[in-house]
């Protein structure tokens, strides 16, 4: 289950190839109604059934949050990941059917924002996408830079450039190119918002920069798609559902879990959001703690965990499921 | 459904009165024979045929009345309703929830033609009729907020939702238990809970921030709350106490029945699309004590209840002076006799 | 020592702190009276926090007392103005040119500070990062209820509302937008009774 959202059964009606490591997705309704509206940097939950796999993938939404006709998702291809996308990539089909979760927003735009600033990496450009298009409808103010590997693999470049040429700065790090954020965040008016979006290290810079330079914490918005993270094996113990699960390499806990049929909470899936958190009833061994949520004295307490992202390594785990 | 609409006033000479029907789908509020605070939620997704909660906004006898006596509360104080500024968009959203809602629960009272942005709303019972351009204020005589909300029984607060908390930037108030949209508007969750007793402590605002912090698209939530109120006005402001508050004192062992009231606060929570905002819709109801205990299990119920209340929350819910009088009259229908559990009638 | 000891109340009373430097290229300070003090604080300090500190300052009642010592401190620019509310403007156009990355400090009475802070959130700044200290009166402004009218300075509970005429009694409520504690009418159910007037804290 959930926890939260509703599901909505979609046909894929189109895949696109942006560029050789982004494939694009079209999905519409199967029933043939409308789509519901959302907010610009909402995600939804891609649910696929690979083999025996069964894997749900938050993809933000980069269709125009007006257009109840149709979503519009990109997915980038990782080799070495867990094989969401490269499912994605390789199995999905025009006419397909899918199921996928309600939009949810764990990325808002600040509406009280003077001026939206944008920062984006690579496929990190996905929910800003839909955010300038709402902007643009509401006639708010917003600038965008949007850092790509090169031209070849500029997701959507040419088409915001065309769209927003005086609001869209593009830079290429095989030409050497890079955001001179020194100057971006030192002469911002009052009321600027910033909202980050890519990898790890581009958000951890931004955000350091900014509290560097005096930047309220309050002001930087970012999102960061973690991916559950593979480990060693470990057995776990579900006390209020009276089983014994095996986590594997490759499978996030809370997948695990999901796979023996108990119901657990979930929303974004990357540790995020909070809502699977989950209590421990004990535990002989070690925590991995790989979520955003916990804070640090609950990390080291033993007594949570967040299983969409976090593992475990020891003889004994034993959780309120 | 047709449903007979009532001309009353609940100020004045306060000639508002529950029907039978009204009277039976009163929602009583207390489960078991006593109160304490708690995060007393469960999904909105109907209820009972012909009870409050089938409806996602309930149409009611005090329907056409209750937006006569908004309507007089804005005209001497347009305060009452405030949205800040980057509200608006979440203004939209909730006039197309309610215009949604209303026009496929009750299609034989209100309409919604859309064609694109080109909408076109009936209201018969109140007998409106408005085209406008759905995101465009200027094609309203009011904002959107305002604009259905004065067509809409509750009361209405809508949150922001930032930085892992609500805040309360727009809303619709005229009907409120005794505090001020304009003193809180801007406030975040905690601080407009800040004068109630106890809560805090029992950490009972933490779960339930976390709680709406989730609350997705597609499915709200409800819970109940409730106080008294003497004589049916809607509008006990803190605004207007100093007009108010004298009739606190005026009842007698002889009137108290008919003058105490159950006020009962149906929260209901929406997420709203488009903005990402929360809506906490407030619906009130009233019950007149000598209505109430023709429910023989909610007359004992009620009686043990009020009697055992702690002097803290009786005293913040403003009834304390006035407790022992209502404890005497409910003792008459308390024959000491076991009550059910939950809170509908026997 | 004019640092006042609040006694603890409810999640909406605000809560001052120690004014600290912070990072930043720009530092806009505003105090009146003995808010000087806490400037004077941050200063020793950080003393090279001075070169980029806009100071404003009103000192009511306390004089030419630390006019001075804030000259001493050599900040980029002092401003000595006779109130907060004859400076109102002057601190708009200032905040107008103004740039994410600013630090905000507020040291003094309670308005002071309630209304400063209102003019540098309403340009952009969020609440929780301006620093706050008090120092000197606890004399509060309170909102009426009723008429909606701003009482300054008032030291006592109960008290009379200085635009309706009605007797209020103080509550804790406190709203940032209106820089106000609530008043509400203390004998609605009892008119006349009016318990003697005794001052706050006391």
């Amino acid at each position: 289950m959930s926890a939260g959202t509703n599901k909505i059964a979609v046909t894929v009606t189109d895949v696109s190839v942006v560029n050789a490591l982004v494939k694009r997705f079209r999905f519409e309704r199967s029933d043939g109604g409308l789509l519901p509206t959302f907010s610009g940097g909402a995600h939804t939950v891609v649910e696929m059934q690979d083999g025996d796999t069964h894997r749900l993938n938050p993809y933000s939404l980069m269709s125009d949050p007006m257009d109840q006709t149709a979503y519009t998702i990109s997915v980038r291809r990782d080799d070495t990941g867990r094989g969401g996308s490269l499912f994605m990539h390789n199995s999905v089909k025009p006419g397909d059917q899918m199921t996928i979760s309600y939009p949810v927003n764990l990325f808002p735009l600040d509406l009280r924002a003077r001026k939206h600033l944008m920062i984006a990496g690579g496929i990190g450009i996905t929910p800003f996408l839909a955010q300038i298009k709402q902007l643009s409808v509401m006639g708010e103010r917003f600038e965008l830079h949007y850092s790509c590997r090169n031209p070849a693999l500029g997701s959507y470049v040419d088409e915001l450039t065309e769209q927003h040429p005086n609001t869209t700065h593009i830079y290429y790090d095989d030409q050497n190119q890079s955001i001179d954020l020194e100057q971006l965040l030192g002469g911002q008016p009052l009321g600027t918002h910033i909202y980050v979006c890519g990898p790890k290290g581009m958000i951890d810079w931004v955000r350091g920069r900014a509290a560097d330079l005096g930047w309220p914490r309050e002001a930087v918005h970012y999102e960061e798609f973690l991916a559950p993270r593979s480990g060693k094996p470990f057995e776990v113990k579900l006390a209020m559902s009276n089983k014994v699960i095996q986590v594997g390499e490759h499978q996030s806990l809370l997948e695990a879990i999901e796979a023996a049929g108990v119901d657990a909470p979930y929303l974004c899936r990357g540790g995020a959001c909070g809502q699977c958190e989950t209590d421990v009833i004990g535990y002989d061994g070690k925590f991995l703690h790989y979520d955003h949520w916990l804070e640090d004295d609950q990390k080291t307490s033993g007594k949570k965990i967040m299983p969409c992202v976090s593992r475990f390594e020891g003889k004994t785990l034993v959780l309120d499921r | 459904m047709t449903i007979q609409f009532n001309d009353e006033s609940f100020r004045g000479e306060y000639t508002f009165r529950n029907s039978d029907r009204a009277i039976k789908r009163f929602p009583f509020p207390f489960h078991e024979d006593s109160y304490m605070y708690s995060v007393n939620m469960e999904r909105h997704q109907g209820g009972p045929e012909g009870s409050i909660y089938e409806k996602r906004f309930d149409v009611d006898e005090h329907y056409v009345s209750e937006m006569k006596d908004r309507a007089l509360v804005l005209a001497d104080d347009p305060l009452r309703c405030q949205s800040l500024p980057h509200m608006t968009l979440a203004g939209w959203d909730l006039l197309e929830l309610i215009m949604v809602s209303k026009s496929e629960d009750y299609p034989d009272l209100f309409e919604l033609h859309r064609d694109g942005n080109n909408w076109h709303w009936i209201n018969k019972p109140m007998g409106i009729e408005q085209k406008f351009v759905f995101m465009d204020e200027t094609t309203l005589p009011y904002g959107p907020l305002e604009y259905i909300t004065r067509q809409t029984q509750g009361d209405f607060a809508v949150l922001d939702q930032r930085d892992d908390n609500l805040w309360m930037d727009a809303g619709m108030i005229t009907t409120q238990a005794d505090w001020s949209l304009d003193f809180d508007i801007g406030m975040n969750f905690f601080e407009w809970h800040a004068p109630v007793p106890k809560a805090n402590e029992m950490g009972i605002f933490i779960r339930a921030l976390k709680f709406l912090l989730n609350v997705q698209q597609g499915m709200p939530a409800r819970r109940l709350n409730w106080t008294m109120t003497v004589n049916p006005l809607l509008d006990t402001s803190p605004e207007n106490y100093h007009k108010w508050g004298i009739q606190k004192t005026t009842m007698t062992p002889e009137t108290v029945g008919q003058k105490q009231h159950l006020r009962v606060e149906l929260q209901t929570f929406f997420r709203l699309p488009r903005s990402n905002a929360l809506v906490f819709p407030i619906r009130c109801y009233l019950i007149a004590l000598q209505d109430l205990v023709t429910v023989p299990k909610w007359g004992r119920r009620l009686h043990r209840v009020i009697r055992d209340l702690p002097v803290e929350l009786a005293t913040y819910k403003g009834f304390i002076d006035n407790r022992p009088l209502i404890v005497d009259y409910l003792s008459q229908f308390d024959d000491g006799a076991p009550t059910s559990d939950g809170i509908w009638p026997d | 020592m004019t640092k006042f000891q609040f006694p603890e109340s409810i999640r909406s009373r605000p809560i001052y702190g120690t004014l600290e430097p912070r990072p930043g290229k720009v530092h806009l300070m505003i105090a009146d009276a003995e808010g000087a003090e806490a400037l004077i604080d941050v200063a020793q300090a950080k003393p090279d926090l001075m070169a980029g500190a806009n100071i404003m300052y009103f000192p009511k009642g306390s004089g030419d007392t630390f006019v001075t010592q804030l000259q001493a401190l050599g900040p980029a620019q002092l401003y000595v103005g006779p109130s907060y509310s004859a400076s109102v403007a002057r601190l708009r156009r200032t905040l107008t040119d103004s740039h994410m990355g600013l630090q905000v400090y507020l040291a003094g009475t309670e308005g002071l500070i309630g209304q400063a802070m209102l003019e540098v959130t309403t340009a952009g700044i969020p609440h929780s990062a301006i620093q706050t200290e008090h120092r000197g009166s606890v004399a509060r402004r309170m909102q009426c209820v009723h008429c909606k009218g701003i009482t300054e300075d008032v030291m006592t509970d109960p008290f009379v509302c200085s635009h309706c005429g009605l007797n209020l009694f103080v509550r804790d409520h406190y709203s940032r937008r209106l820089a106000a504690f609530q008043g509400v009418c203390i004998d609605a159910e009892d008119p006349g009774n009016v318990p003697d007037p005794v001052e706050l804290y006391s």
